[in-house]
């Protein structure tokens, strides 16, 4: 049973010390600037904060081992993927075509396509530190009362909360109810064939919904019991208090949001291209 | 009503953490990277239809997000497209009755429907300009991309979702009619 | 004085039943008062309550007739949230109500709707953990709770804000005796110290009434059918009228022929005074018996040894655990909440794979097959149906674990036939599902197992929250499929299921085997019954009281008795 959803990692730091909302500030800005830019120079800048920030954390790779791995697996094979699809498509988008080497059939290797790729991944490589960052340092507790912090209307925050409560028993409903089907003759393996493995699923997925149906009635039931959804806002247990360090960080967000903004769209488009002559 | 909205709300909860069950163990990868063809779209399209639009989008986007943070790494456009999936069919639901026992032929067909038309939205135009917009990828690329997620999740949508839609109208069918042989 | 809850001539009717489920209630509950509700499955029990706590009418809608007000104000121009705050409703399921992420979340959670600042929530919850004493586990999870710790998160969840009334629905189902009785101690003492009124809604009355009640209310058939005192109320027939099981002392006194309306404290084992010539009676009665003698010599089908387990990355469950089961034994497995008891099933059947031990059916290692292989041999049925059930009809679910055997379709209705008839579902084999009660659901789940032809089965607590009726039906279901030769293993916190119906018990406490012997032995042992979390039955202190130096033989003879009279009744 999966005790443990998100991969939070209870420790002393700067980090940790921070508020839940701040952390999720953070975390939407570099997700948002992120996403919005792609100006090497600010992309870099964001990799460089989010590996500071990740160092202060006192988080050790060893600690995240799983998805480190999972990331790099994926950046490779999506850079071959997008190579492989259109190696021109750098040029394409840079307008100018600069070959370093010619690889076999209208393969050619250009400055221009290694650059744009760059700049991909390095965009799924920011994502990463800040997302780990979030997650392992974040209690999930703290979760739902951030995101109303930040304007998220409270009954849409808790289900945020709903779901992290429930995952590990849903995790287990669906392990027995497998289980028990395995027993009877209902099996996913890959020897199955396709559409009996989707049949097959469907024996296990529906047990699963009517439970988790019947539990729904029964959570809304006890939390209507408990006045849940009486007064137009609710007061949370695990609402850290905002320090002057969460203001300044918060404060360091909005700065770092404009400049990087302006920057990226100076020269009418999000894009810094360096092959301009 | 009162009792709905807390309903509601429970029901977003259980179903992001369903998706996110299902997203997290219980995957076939479709040979395209970042692009898993699994079960949860069905479970959410029978949540969809079972509470509402609403549900429907958040529970997805709630339980995608999740998902994507326990690997690191949130991929946005694509949790979007979950969520705008979950909206659409969600928005048929009031055609659906299956909440008094039905799922014959028109309730089916609606169905059907509806995921075709979500499916599209959600692949063929959220998530690709999504992708496009944020990574300047490729748009062949991101439109292939969303093609095949798009054919799996309408397939395994449609014929799950219907299995137990069916399942389900069936528990509460009315028993009146029965009499022991 | 003036009664906090007041029916005068309530009826309530849900949208979807055709008759109304209260039929003309009249009942006045008066503050400090302390109140058993009991009655068969479907009188209306639940019904009642919930019209009390205001999820009727304000979550399940219907048509109310006459007048309930609670704590002076009429509910049904009330509002839920006005109700809460004065009525604490604890129910049966305790995941269903822990929504925080931890303890002290979920204590805190209707302060926090409530709008309750910071400081004055940790106050508060601080208090309330303290009443129910699980303050030192306020920042742990629920998969890191035990059933009972858990159902305390959940009462003091609901006195975090000081309410009048409690409200307990089934509050003992599937805890283990030991935590059920201190459950109803833990009751008993927060009533004390809050002095508020407490109504508890239980079919297992020999536990509730552990603890003095006021009154016990009967209901059937959404009518209340006897509202007296608990002495009253047992010194009548009316509690084996309405199928309610009447305490097991009780019983035994009537085996006797002890004139229970003479007797004193009836009402409840710890005061009850027995008379010299009552005392005779007993006696008497017990030389009369016939000392019981059944001995199972067959060859053992199930043997494991030496296991070990945990589940991935967590500690370990299960420690060097050895037992052997005869071929027809009808075996109970009993102990604590998370003691290790489903697991071990789990293992037996292959969901779960040992690290070390072997596991031996008829005499041949079956460690390494397969769960399918295995099921064909040992079947398990878990405790909710609802988990096991996939298809809409009767038919369809029963044939599933046969379909992919190659069968061809006679031999395989055939075999489903037989299945349906052994297990009394053959008129309804074209009835969907939905249509059965909850006991008739657990018969498909059985007979879905049944249908493999195991000769071993284990279930998982097969009758917890069902009341008389269900309960006898299907365990003398169990006894008929027992005596057709089908080994029988029960999981089960119920203390008289394992003296009633089994052989042997094994005893089972944090992982390992304390005790492999028969219930009777097993109930009379009280250091055994201290570390296992069980409860001494009832019999045991008559057999003390009464001067009998073998108690275990006496609890047998009391046993053999009640089964010859059940025969007799049927
Ligand atoms: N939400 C509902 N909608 C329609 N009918 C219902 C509903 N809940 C209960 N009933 C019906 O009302 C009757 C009484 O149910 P209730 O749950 O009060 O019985 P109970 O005494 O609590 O039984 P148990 O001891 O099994 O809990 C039953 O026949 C049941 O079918
Ligand atoms: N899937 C799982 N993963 C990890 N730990 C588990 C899992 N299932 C149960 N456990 C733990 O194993 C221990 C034994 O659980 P088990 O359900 O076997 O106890 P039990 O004797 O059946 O209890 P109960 O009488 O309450 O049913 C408990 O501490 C429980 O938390
Ligand atoms: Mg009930
Ligand atoms: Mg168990």
């Amino acid at each position: 049973m999966a005790t443990k959803v998100l991969n939070y990692i209870p420790k002393e730091s700067f980090i940790h010390g921070l508020s839940g909302t701040t952390k999720l500030i953070i975390f939407l800005t570099f997700s948002v600037l992120c996403g919005l830019s792609f100006d090497t120079r600010v992309l870099l800048f964001l990799l460089l904060l989010s590996f500071i920030g990740f160092s202060l954390s006192n988080i050790r790779l060893s600690e995240i081992r799983l998805m480190s791995t999972f990331l790099i697996i994926f950046l490779v094979m999506n850079f071959i993927l997008l190579f492989l699809f259109n190696p021109e498509y750098g040029p394409e988008l840079y307008g100018s075509r600069t070959v370093l080497f010619h690889l076999f059939g209208r393969y050619d290797v250009t400055m221009e396509q290694m650059f744009y790729q760059f700049n991909v991944s390095l965009k799924y490589v920011i994502g990463f530190p800040i997302a780990i960052l979030f997650i392992s340092t974040t209690n999930p507790s703290e979760f739902a009362s951030s995101l109303s912090q930040i304007g998220v209307p409270y009954r849409i925050s808790y289900s945020v909360s709903l779901a992290l409560r429930y995952i590990p028993d849903i995790q287990q409903d669906y392990h027995e109810i497998a289980q028990s089907q395995e027993a009877r003759g209902v099996a996913l393996g890959k020897d199955v064939k396709f559409f009996e493995r989707l049949k097959n699923s469907a024996k296990i997925l529906l047990p699963l919904v009517l439970t988790s149906l019947n539990r729904i009635d029964d959570i809304s039931n006890s939390m209507q019991l408990r006045s849940f959804g009486k007064h137009k806002k609710r007061t949370w247990f695990t609402k850290k208090k905002m320090t002057a360090a969460d203001y300044s960080v918060i404060a360091f967000c909005i700065i770092l949001f404009v400049v990087g903004m302006i920057i990226t769209n100076q020269g009418g488009n999000n894009l810094y291209n360096p092959f301009v002559r | 009503m009162k009792n709905d909205s807390v309903k509601k709300v429970v029901a977003t909860g259980i179903g992001a953490a369903l998706f996110f069950v299902l997203a997290r163990f219980v995957a076939i990868p479709s040979g395209i990277p970042n692009t898993n063809i699994t079960f949860q779209y069905a479970i959410q399209a029978v949540f969809a239809v079972l509470y509402g639009p609403v549900v429907g989008c958040l529970s997805g986007f709630i339980g995608h997000v999740l998902c994507d943070m326990s690997w690191g790494g949130v991929w946005w456009s694509w949790a979007f497209a979950t969520a705008v999936y979950g909206l659409v069919v969600g928005l048929f639901a009031k055609k659906i009755n299956v909440k008094d026992g039905y799922f014959a032929k028109k309730e089916i067909s609606t169905f059907v429907l509806a995921n075709l038309l979500a499916n599209a939205v959600a692949w063929l135009l959220i998530a690709p300009v999504g992708d496009i917009v944020i990574y300047k990828e490729d748009a062949k690329l991101v439109f292939t991309q969303g093609l095949v997620a798009g054919l799996g999740d309408f397939l395994f949508a449609v014929v799950l979702g219907g299995l137990l839609l069916f399942g389900y109208s069936k528990t509460v069918a009315k028993t009146g009619s029965l009499d022991k042989e | 004085m003036k009664p906090i809850i007041s029916f005068k001539d309530f009826s309530f009717q849900y949208n979807a039943q055709k008759q109304p489920t209260l039929k003309h209630i009249d009942l006045d509950i008066y503050p400090g008062e302390k109140i058993l509700i009991c009655g068969a499955s479907g009188s209306g029990k639940s019904t009642l309550g919930n019209c009390i706590n205001g999820l009727i009418p304000f979550s399940y809608e219907g048509k109310m007739e006459g007048e309930l007000t609670v704590d002076g104000i009429t509910t049904k121009d009330s509002s839920i949230f006005e109700l809460s705050t004065r009525v604490g409703t604890v129910l049966q399921d305790p995941d269903g109500q822990f929504v925080g992420l931890t303890v002290a979340e979920d204590i805190a959670f209707a302060l926090e709707n409530d709008c309750v600042e910071q400081d004055a929530m940790k106050r508060q919850i601080m208090e309330a953990a303290g009443k129910v004493g699980i303050e030192d586990h306020m920042s742990k999870a629920p998969y890191d709770l035990s059933g009972g710790q858990k159902q305390r998160v959940s009462m003091a969840g609901v006195i975090v804000d000081d309410v009048k009334i409690l409200l307990f629905d089934e509050p003992l189902a599937n805890l283990d005796p030991y935590t059920g009785k201190t459950a109803i101690e833990l009751i008993d003492l927060i009533k004390k110290q809050t002095d508020t009124t407490v109504l508890i809604i239980e079919h297992r009355i020999e536990d509730v009434l552990w603890e003095k009640v006021d009154r016990i209310i009967l209901m059937d058939d959404g009518r209340i059918v006897s509202d007296t005192k608990p002495e009253e109320l047992l010194r009548s027939d009316l509690l084996s009228r309405y199928g309610i099981r009447e305490p097991l002392y009780l019983t035994q006194l009537k085996y006797a022929g002890v004139d229970v309306n003479k007797v004193e404290g009836i009402d409840n084992i710890k005061d009850l005074v027995l008379k010299e010539n009552d005392k005779k009676k007993i006696r008497n009665w017990y030389e009369a018996q016939s000392k019981p003698e059944r001995i199972n010599d067959n060859d053992y089908i199930l043997e494991v040894e030496h296991v070990d387990f945990a589940y991935d990355n967590s500690e370990q469950i299960l420690f060097d655990v050895s037992f052997k089961v005869r071929q027809g034994e009808m075996l109970a497995i009993v102990g604590k909440n998370g003691a290790g008891k489903s697991t071990m099933c789990k293992v037996i059947c292959g969901f779960e794979k040992n690290r070390t031990g072997r596991i031996l059916f008829k005499g041949e290692d079956i460690t390494q097959s397969s769960i399918r292989a295995r099921a064909s041999h040992i079947g398990y049925v878990m405790q909710n149906p609802n988990q096991m059930i996939s298809q809409a009809m009767i038919f369809d679910e029963v044939a599933m674990g046969i379909r992919n055997l190659g069968l061809s379709e006679e031999e395989l209705q055939e075999r489903v036939y037989n299945t349906l008839k052994i297990c009394g579902l053959y008129e309804f084999r074209n009835w969907p599902i939905s249509a059965l009660s909850f006991g008739q659901k657990k018969r498909v789940t059985i007979a879905s197992i049944l249908v493999m032809g195991p000769e071993v089965v284990m279930l998982d607590e097969p009758t917890a929250g069902q009341d008389l009726r269900h309960y006898t039906e299907i365990m003398e279901f169990l006894k008929e499929l027992n005596e057709k030769g089908i080994t029988i293993i029960l999981i089960t916190h119920d203390m008289h299921l394992m003296l009633e119906y089994t052989d042997r018990s094994i005893v089972f406490t944090d992982g390992r085997i304390v005790a492999d012997k028969s219930g009777s032995a097993v109930l009379c042992d009280r250091e055994l019954i201290q570390k296992a979390a069980l409860k001494e039955t009832s019999l045991f202190y008559i057999a003390e009281m009464v001067g009998i130096i073998d108690p275990v033989d006496f609890v047998d003879c009391f046993i053999d008795c009640d089964r010859k009279e059940r025969d007799r009744g049927n």
